[in-house]
Order: C-alpha cells, then sequence, then structure tokens
C-alpha cells in the first residue's frame, strides 16, 4: 500500500475502539474511505501493526458467541419434542463447535476482515460462492435426475421413507432454486456490485457470515426434507426455525450489498445492481410474510401458518410466483446486466429501455400471484388481476431479453466464436421463451388446460434449466478464471461440449413435458358422448409414462454437461490448462481490475 | 468515467456512463414493444371492464355480463342434466332387474357405470377391475357374495363390514392361530391341506392330518370339499383364485389371523341411480350371473353378492 506513511493518531485510534468494540462497529470504519477519503487509507496501515491485541479479544469474544450458542443448542436438542428437531438442533451444535474451533485457531479474523486492502476487491466470498454454486448444482441435478427416474420407475421410491418422491422432490427444488440458484446469486451480486461501484465490500465479516450462514440455512432444509419436517408449502418447505435463521442471513446480505452501494466510488447505480437489490429486499417480504407461522412448541420443528384457507394459499402463491419473479427472473437478469456486456465487450443496448423494463417489472410482477389459483375458491375477481396482471407483464420481461440479445449487436460473430457468449444467448432465448409461455398459460383459458398438468413442470424447466443454468453457467466459466488468476479457463471447448449437451437435455425435457401436459390435460377434460368422463387419473399417468422416460433422459444430459463443467472449473482452479485449439474469450486486465481509491462519490 | 461518445460498431450514442468498462447506448426503446405492451395494457383495461375485477367495499365490480365461475359451472352442470334428465329419470324410477331387462337402459347404466367405476372403485378393484390381493378380481365369475345383478346392488348399495350399516355383508372368520385354537403345527397340516384341494401339493401326511382339521373347523364356512359359502361371504378354495394368495406362507398368515377385508357402502356416497349404474356394469364385465328364480325370495334376501 502506498498511503501508509501520513498517520493521524486520533483516526487510528478512532477505528481501533471500533475493533476492539465489536465486530459490527467495524462497519463505520471501512466506510470512513467514502467521508474521509484522503486520510483514511492510513488507518489499514495502522491495523496491520496495531490491531493484533484487538484481534486477539476480538477472537476471544467471538468464541464466547459461539460457546454460547453451542450451549444454546445442546440445550435445544436435549429438550427437544420430536426427533428431526432433535437432529437439527445436532447440527446447529456442530456448527458452533466448527465456528468455534475456527476462530479459535484464528482463520476467521484474516487480514481481509481486519486489515481490508480498500486498494482490492475482497473476492474470497465469491470463490467460496462460485465453488459452492457447482457442487449444490451437481447435488440438484442429481436428485432431480433421480426424482425424474422415480416418476418412470416408482420402484426407485425404494419403499423408504425418506428416498420417497414426496420427500425427494423438494430436496431438488430447494437445491437447485435456492442453493445453486442462491448461491450463484450471493456470490455474483457480490462481484458485481463491487466492480460496477468500483468499492471494495462492506462488512467483510457479515459477508463471510452470509455466506456461511445460507450454507448452513441449506444443510438445514435439505436435512429437514428427508426427515420429514415440511411446511408443506412449495418452495417456502423450511420449518419456523429455519425461516428465523435465513432472515437473520438475508438482513445481513441486504447490510453488505446496500453498504457497499453506499461507499461506491461510481456516481450512478449500475441497473445491474437495482436488479439485486429489488431481489434482495423482495425476497425478505415475501419470505417474512409467507412464514408467518406459530410453533407448537419452541423446541419442535411443527408449526401452522397464521393465514388460513384460500387466504394462506393466496398467500402462499404471492410468495411462490414472486420467489419465480424476484429470486429466477430479477436476481438473474442482474447476473445478465453485467455477464453479458462483459463477455460480449459491447455496451448495454438500450439505457432507457433499462429503467422502463425494471420499474414495469417490479410494479407488475406482485400482482401475479393469483395466477396460481384460477378456478379454486378464490374469488373471481383477484383471478381475473392474476390474470391481466401476468398479460401485462409480458412485455415488461422481454425488455430484459431485448436488452441482452440486443447488447450484441456490433458483435453476434461471437456467437459463432465464443462459447460463453452462445451459452448466454441460449439462457435469453430461453428467458425469452418462459415469459411468453408464463402470460399465456396464465389466461384462464390455456389455464384451465394446462393447469396441474406437466405442462407446468414443463415451463418451469425451460426457464430453470434454459435460463436460470445456462446464464449461471456463463456467469461461473466468466468468473472462475478471473478469481483464482488463471490465463484462462481449463478448457473453452470443454464450454462448447457443455452448451450443447445442456441445449439438447432441455429441449428432450421442455418438449416431452409439453407433450404429457397437453395429453394430461385433453384427458382429463375429455366426455363422451353420454356425457361421463371418458379417462380414470391411472390411465392418465399411464400414458404419460414414455414422456417421463424421454424427460429423464433430458436430464441425464443436462447432468452431463454439469459433470463436464464441474471438471472445467476443477481443473481451473488447479491451474490446469488443456491444450487445444483457442477459442474466442473475453479479454480481461488484472490491473483495471481494481476499486478506485482517490475519487469519492460525486453523487 | 466516460463522456457520451458515438458507439463504432452501431452508430449510436452512448449515455456517457460506464461502470467497470460496461457503457449503456442511448437507443430508444423499440417501438414494437412499446406498442405490444400498450396493447397488453388495453386488454388487460378492457378485460377488467368486462370480468369482475376490482375489489370494493362489500363486494367486487361485477363485470359486464355479471359472469362469474361459480355461475358457468353451475349453468354447464344444469345444461347436462337438463340433457339427461329423461334417461336418469328412467333409471331413477326402473328397478335393478329392470335396467337389466331392457336394453336400452342397460346399455346407458354400464356407460355410466363405467365412469362412475373411473373415479370411485378403481383405487382398489384397479383400472381393468382386475382387483389386486385383498380386492377381488370383477371380471371372472368367482364372486364372494353372489353375482347376479340384484345381490351386486346390494352389496354396493351396503358395503362389506361396512361399520353402522345394519344390512351390510358381514361375516368373520376366527383367527385360528392367534386366538389359540389351532397351534402352529395344525395350522401348516390345514394349510397342506387347501394345498391339496386347491391342486398345489401332492397329498401328504400333514395333508390328511389337515383335513380332519378342515372338516372340524372350516367346513360350516367353506363347505366339505372347500367349494365356499356365499352366504358368509367364505371364498372357494378349491380352485386356483386367491383373495389373498395361495403361497404356503400368505395361507399360514390367513389362517392364522385370519382376514377383515372391507368395501364401503356405497349407499351412503352415491345417489341411487349411479349406484345401479355400477352394479350394472360390474354385472356386465363377464362374470355376471343370471337372477336366480323369483321363487325363492329368502334366499334373495339373504346376505349375497359381489365378491
Amino acid at each position: 500500500m502506498h498511503f501508509t506513511e501520513s498517520r493521524d493518531i486520533d483516526e487510528a485510534q478512532n477505528c481501533e475502539i471500533a475493533i476492539y468494540d465489536q465486530s459490527t462497529r467495524l462497519i463505520s470504519c471501512d466506510l470512513t474511505p467514502v467521508n474521509v477519503p484522503s486520510r483514511s487509507w492510513v488507518q489499514r496501515g495502522m491495523h496491520i501493526t496495531h490491531g493484533r491485541e484487538g484481534s486477539m479479544e476480538l477472537a476471544l469474544s467471538r468464541a464466547g458467541l459461539w460457546l454460547v450458542a453451542l450451549l444454546i443448542a445442546v440445550a435445544a436438542c436435549a429438550a427437544a419434542v420430536d426427533t428431526g428437531f432433535a437432529i437439527h438442533m445436532g447440527i446447529v451444535a456442530l456448527a458452533c463447535i466448527i465456528g468455534l474451533v475456527v476462530t479459535l485457531r484464528g482463520v476467521d479474523l484474516s487480514k481481509a476482515i481486519l486489515a481490508p486492502d480498500q486498494g482490492r476487491y475482497d473476492d474470497d466470498v465469491i470463490r467460496w460462492g462460485v465453488i459452492a454454486t457447482v457442487f449444490w448444482g451437481m447435488a440438484g441435478f442429481l436428485a432431480g435426475l433421480y426424482i425424474a427416474l422415480e416418476l418412470a420407475l416408482p420402484a426407485l421410491n425404494l419403499g423408504l421413507e425418506w428416498t420417497a418422491f414426496g420427500r425427494l422432490r423438494p430436496l431438488h427444488t430447494s437445491a437447485v432454486i435456492f442453493a445453486f440458484g442462491g448461491n450463484a446469486l450471493i456470490a455474483t451480486s457480490f462481484y458485481v456490485v463491487q466492480r460496477t461501484c468500483r468499492a471494495r465490500l462492506a462488512f467483510p465479516g457479515l459477508a463471510r457470515f452470509v455466506f456461511w450462514g445460507y450454507q448452513l440455512f441449506i444443510v438445514l432444509a435439505a436435512t429437514g426434507y428427508l426427515l420429514g419436517i415440511t411446511q408443506g408449502k412449495e418452495y417456502a418447505e423450511p420449518e419456523w426455525y429455519v425461516d428465523l435463521w435465513l432472515t437473520v442471513v438475508w438482513v445481513a446480505y441486504l447490510a453488505v450489498f446496500v453498504g457497499t452501494i453506499v461507499k461506491r466510488t461510481e456516481p450512478h447505480i449500475y441497473v445491474a445492481n437495482w436488479f439485486y437489490l429489488s431481489f434482495i429486499v423482495t425476497v425478505a417480504m415475501l419470505h417474512i410474510v409467507n412464514n408467518l407461522n406459530w410453533p407448537v412448541s419452541f423446541v419442535g420443528s411443527r408449526s401452522y401458518p397464521i393465514f388460513a384457507g384460500v387466504q394462506g394459499a393466496l398467500v402462499q402463491w404471492w410468495y411462490g410466483h414472486n420467489a419465480v419473479g424476484f429470486f429466477l427472473t430479477a436476481g438473474f437478469l442482474a447476473m445478465m446486466y453485467y455477464f453479458v456486456p462483459k463477455q460480449a465487450e459491447r455496451p448495454v443496448y438500450s439505457y432507457r429501455l433499462s429503467i422502463i423494463h425494471f420499474w414495469a417489472l417490479i410494479f407488475l410482477y406482485i400482482w401475479a400471484g393469483p395466477h396460481h389459483l384460477h378456478y379454486t375458491a378464490l374469488p373471481d375477481w383477484a383471478q381475473t388481476l392474476g390474470m391481466v396482471f401476468s398479460v401485462m407483464l409480458w412485455m415488461p420481461s422481454w425488455g430484459g431479453m431485448i436488452n441482452g440479445l440486443m447488447t450484441l449487436n456490433g458483435a453476434w460473430d461471437k456467437v459463432r466464436t465464443d462459447p460463453i457468449i452462445r451459452m448466454m444467448v441460449m439462457a435469453l432465448a430461453f428467458y425469452g421463451m418462459s415469459t411468453f409461455e408464463g402470460p399465456m398459460m396464465s389466461i384462464k383459458s390455456v389455464n384451465s388446460l394446462s393447469h396441474y398438468t406437466d405442462w407446468t413442470i414443463g415451463h418451469v424447466h425451460s426457464g430453470a434449466l434454459g435460463w436460470n443454468g445456462m446464464i449461471t453457467f456463463a456467469a461461473v466459466y466468466y468468473l472462475v478464471p478471473r478469481l483464482w488468476n488463471r490465463e484462462r479457463l481449463y478448457s473453452l471447448r470443454m464450454v462448447n461440449w457443455h452448451f450443447w449437451l445442456a441445449t439438447v437435455g432441455i429441449v428432450f425435457y421442455a418438449a416431452s413435458m409439453w407433450v404429457a401436459g397437453i395429453t394430461q390435460g385433453l384427458m382429463w377434460r375429455e366426455y363422451g358422448a353420454d356425457g361421463y368422463l371418458v379417462n380414470s387419473f391411472a390411465e392418465t399417468v399411464a400414458a404419460l409414462k414414455p414422456m417421463f422416460f424421454l424427460r429423464a433422459f433430458g436430464g441425464l444430459l443436462y447432468l452431463a454437461g454439469a459433470v463436464i463443467m464441474t471438471i472445467n472449473v476443477w481443473r481451473t482452479i488447479l491451474g490446469h490448462m488443456r491444450e487445444e485449439a483457442p477459442m474466442r474469450d473475453a479479454a480481461y486486465d488484472p490491473e483495471k481490475d481494481r476499486p478506485i481509491l482517490t475519487a469519492p462519490a460525486a453523487a | 468515467m466516460s463522456k457520451q461518445r458515438i458507439d463504432d460498431a452501431t452508430g449510436v450514442e452512448t449515455v456517457g456512463h460506464e461502470w467497470d468498462g460496461i457503457e449503456e447506448l442511448n437507443n430508444p426503446l423499440p417501438r414494437w414493444w412499446l406498442w405490444s405492451f400498450y396493447a397488453c395494457i388495453a386488454f388487460a383495461i378492457a378485460y377488467c371492464v368486462v370480468y369482475p375485477a376490482w375489489p370494493m367495499i362489500d363486494k367486487a365490480t361485477a363485470g359486464t355480463f355479471g359472469w362469474t365461475s361459480r355461475g358457468q359451472l353451475d349453468q354447464e352442470m344444469k345444461a347436462e342434466a337438463t340433457r339427461k334428465a329423461g334417461l336418469m329419470a328412467e333409471l331413477d324410477e326402473a328397478s335393478i332387474g329392470q335396467i337389466a331387462a331392457d336394453p336400452r337402459l342397460r346399455r346407458a347404466a354400464i356407460d355410466g357405470g363405467r365412469a362412475a367405476f373411473k373415479v370411485n372403485c378403481i383405487q382398489c378393484h384397479g383400472n381393468g377391475a382386475a382387483g389386486s390381493a385383498g380386492y377381488p378380481n370383477l371380471n371372472d365369475d368367482d364372486w364372494l357374495w353372489g353375482g347376479d345383478v340384484a345381490t351386486i346392488h346390494q352389496t354396493l348399495l351396503h358395503g362389506i363390514r361396512q361399520p353402522g350399516d345394519d344390512a351390510t355383508r358381514m361375516s368373520q372368520m376366527p383367527a385360528f392361530g392367534r386366538d389359540g385354537i389351532l397351534d402352529a403345527a395344525q395350522v401348516q397340516d390345514v394349510v397342506s391341506h387347501v394345498r391339496v384341494i386347491s391342486g398345489q401339493e401332492k397329498p401328504s401326511g400333514a395333508s390328511q392330518r389337515g383335513a380332519e382339521i378342515f372338516a372340524a373347523n372350516c367346513v360350516a364356512c367353506h363347505g366339505g370339499s372347500g367349494e365356499g359359502g356365499r352366504a358368509f361371504g367364505a371364498p372357494r378354495l378349491n380352485d386356483a383364485i386367491w383373495l389373498y394368495g395361495g403361497d404356503r406362507k400368505t395361507l399360514t398368515q390367513t389362517v392364522t389371523n385370519a382376514r377383515y377385508g372391507v368395501m364401503p357402502a356405497w349407499g351412503a356416497r352415491l345417489d341411487p341411480v349411479t349406484v345401479k349404474m355400477l352394479a350394472t356394469y360390474v354385472h356386465s364385465l363377464g362374470g355376471g350371473e343370471e337372477a336366480p328364480a323369483p321363487a325363492a325370495p329368502e334366499a334373495a334376501a339373504a346376505p349375497a353378492a359381489a365378491k
């Protein structure tokens, strides 16, 4: 660091007091560069020389906190009224022990927390997040393939409660949405917000807490499903105590993200950050309202929601649809808005479109949930609003696709030469298809055919595999060489293989489920001339069996692509480079990949 | 931060911001996009005028035509009911025997019964009525309680071992092993005998001992040669058709613990016409028997009927 020499004792002391005090106060210290840009850098140097005693005390007080948490977990485990809760508290206790050991060995109070180098980005959490994304992705895809095979070959349920479809299905959905997608969102948001704010991540300790806290949430959720602990609400299955934990983690996430935006050196906030912020804020709101439950026992895993009947259903689908809208759409659009122009090395197509489609999307999405409850006990007026807001949502959704695809204007040749760009283009194409299909399926007359059928499953997967998966893979391929400081990926040609396997896999998946869904819908509503139903439910299931096999085959291809990605990422991290004919990749200048230190925020 | 400039590749001006090398072009909103968006909004407004949409203080706006989803369902159900009213009235008035005798009514009842069967019966009896372990096959002529249409109808109306229904088919095989009537060796002997009369084993010492036990304990219901007894719903044992299974293990379990299969009383769940249609349909599946001679009304009143 080149600022170290001019010392200001008062500043330094203030800062140290802050560190001695408690870790949260570090925040104020981290924020000082914005307010006192010219002198604050001194403090970073001071920490290195004066902060050791402080870090010792901090480590001890942190160890104390871990110990208290451990005791509470053990007590809750002992007092538990059901086995599932006892096992969960055991897992929490284990996490506390790991935290305690790590704290006592001094690993978690690294220089990155106590004396962050404001001249460099904080990429530790992002590196872990990328690995977690790949790991949970593999777990989620594998679970998906297995349950797809269970549907085709029910013997695979194995006659065990833990491996029954009903328990493995939420394991699959949560693993891909929250573990794979969530880790991708957290990692990329931390990456993008630093780069586009040209500022180091705020609250480094809290950022690490967000990552590990989120992994604990995933483990508790996943083990809970296998043990049969569930609220029975789609995408909101974890029980009350896991929900509370996620709330804590999510608020910390918001603090880190907003803190970094606050300390930005760029005058404006980039569009990707608007999307990330809307995703974080809205998911917090959705999560809290849909999980307003009262536990049967404070040492038990069972709880009951405060909303009953059709109100409960509406709250659930208000949540469920906006989990798609703000988690899988807004959050991933944020990824798109950074990684597509970076990889294409082209300006974003239209600033105006980004503003209009952002606000239109945010405003309209939140009303669309009732379309999940067409022709139910939900009042007709609410169904109407759910439908028309979904229809109006079509163009705002497409705004993101247009802005992404048209960003390639002047660089369309890269679709031919750059496999990562190819993935992004395919992601945007699937995004466009599913955001057309969604409004169409929300129209009541279409919905009366498609509802409760596998068409819905096909729709979800064309979005999830095509859009969320592909854009995440592209972001991972973009990030890995940069985060581990490698010249390039182990193999760009393997990216190409991944692209084709995934694309063909999605085609098998989506096409088979469209056919299955429409078959199912038509069979259910088939009446004979005598006015009686023609098919029994079991007959409609039997008719779908070939489609179930085709779907599983598509899933197998998609998983095979992900295996190739895992190898590719792994070898890149190890520093290997496959000898192969070169393909195009975006240029990278590590010297430019740094926060701006001098220029204070003009805005 | 860069200034506004003209992008070479497209000739469009940038807006002048720059983040980590990312710039933004100052392209206008694509017209087709904007007009499609307006069209969607216009459609939404129009739809909200025509259909119930806006919640007011005590109820929502009704829409131009006062459409409701419940109203539409009601209308469709009524239209269908009106269409079928004549036929339904005929089926309602006709006795189960009259329906069986009238080809037109019988045809209509079989069609209706097939649909009702798919909704109510296939969960146990299977999609093709072929049954499964514990649930009889309805396609054959091996009836537990009797297979003429009136008997099937009676079984359907009151169910089998349906608690709370006085006319239900009722019988209870003793749990010979569990209740200590026979010891384990005796159970095996009687199982051997049953497997001999059903042609699965050659006679042996055990089966000869079993024959004596059978004669002392089983013939009252299952008959001297194991031909079964419909008065008690006692299955025929000297054929190859099994309700729970004819292998040694399953038979041992059956003799030891007995069985107590139940079927709901459908008379309490479905309307009378549907039950008649179901009876006619089941009777038509292949094993339906002629009605017994009308000279013996006591026999018809005695418990008999579906398998």
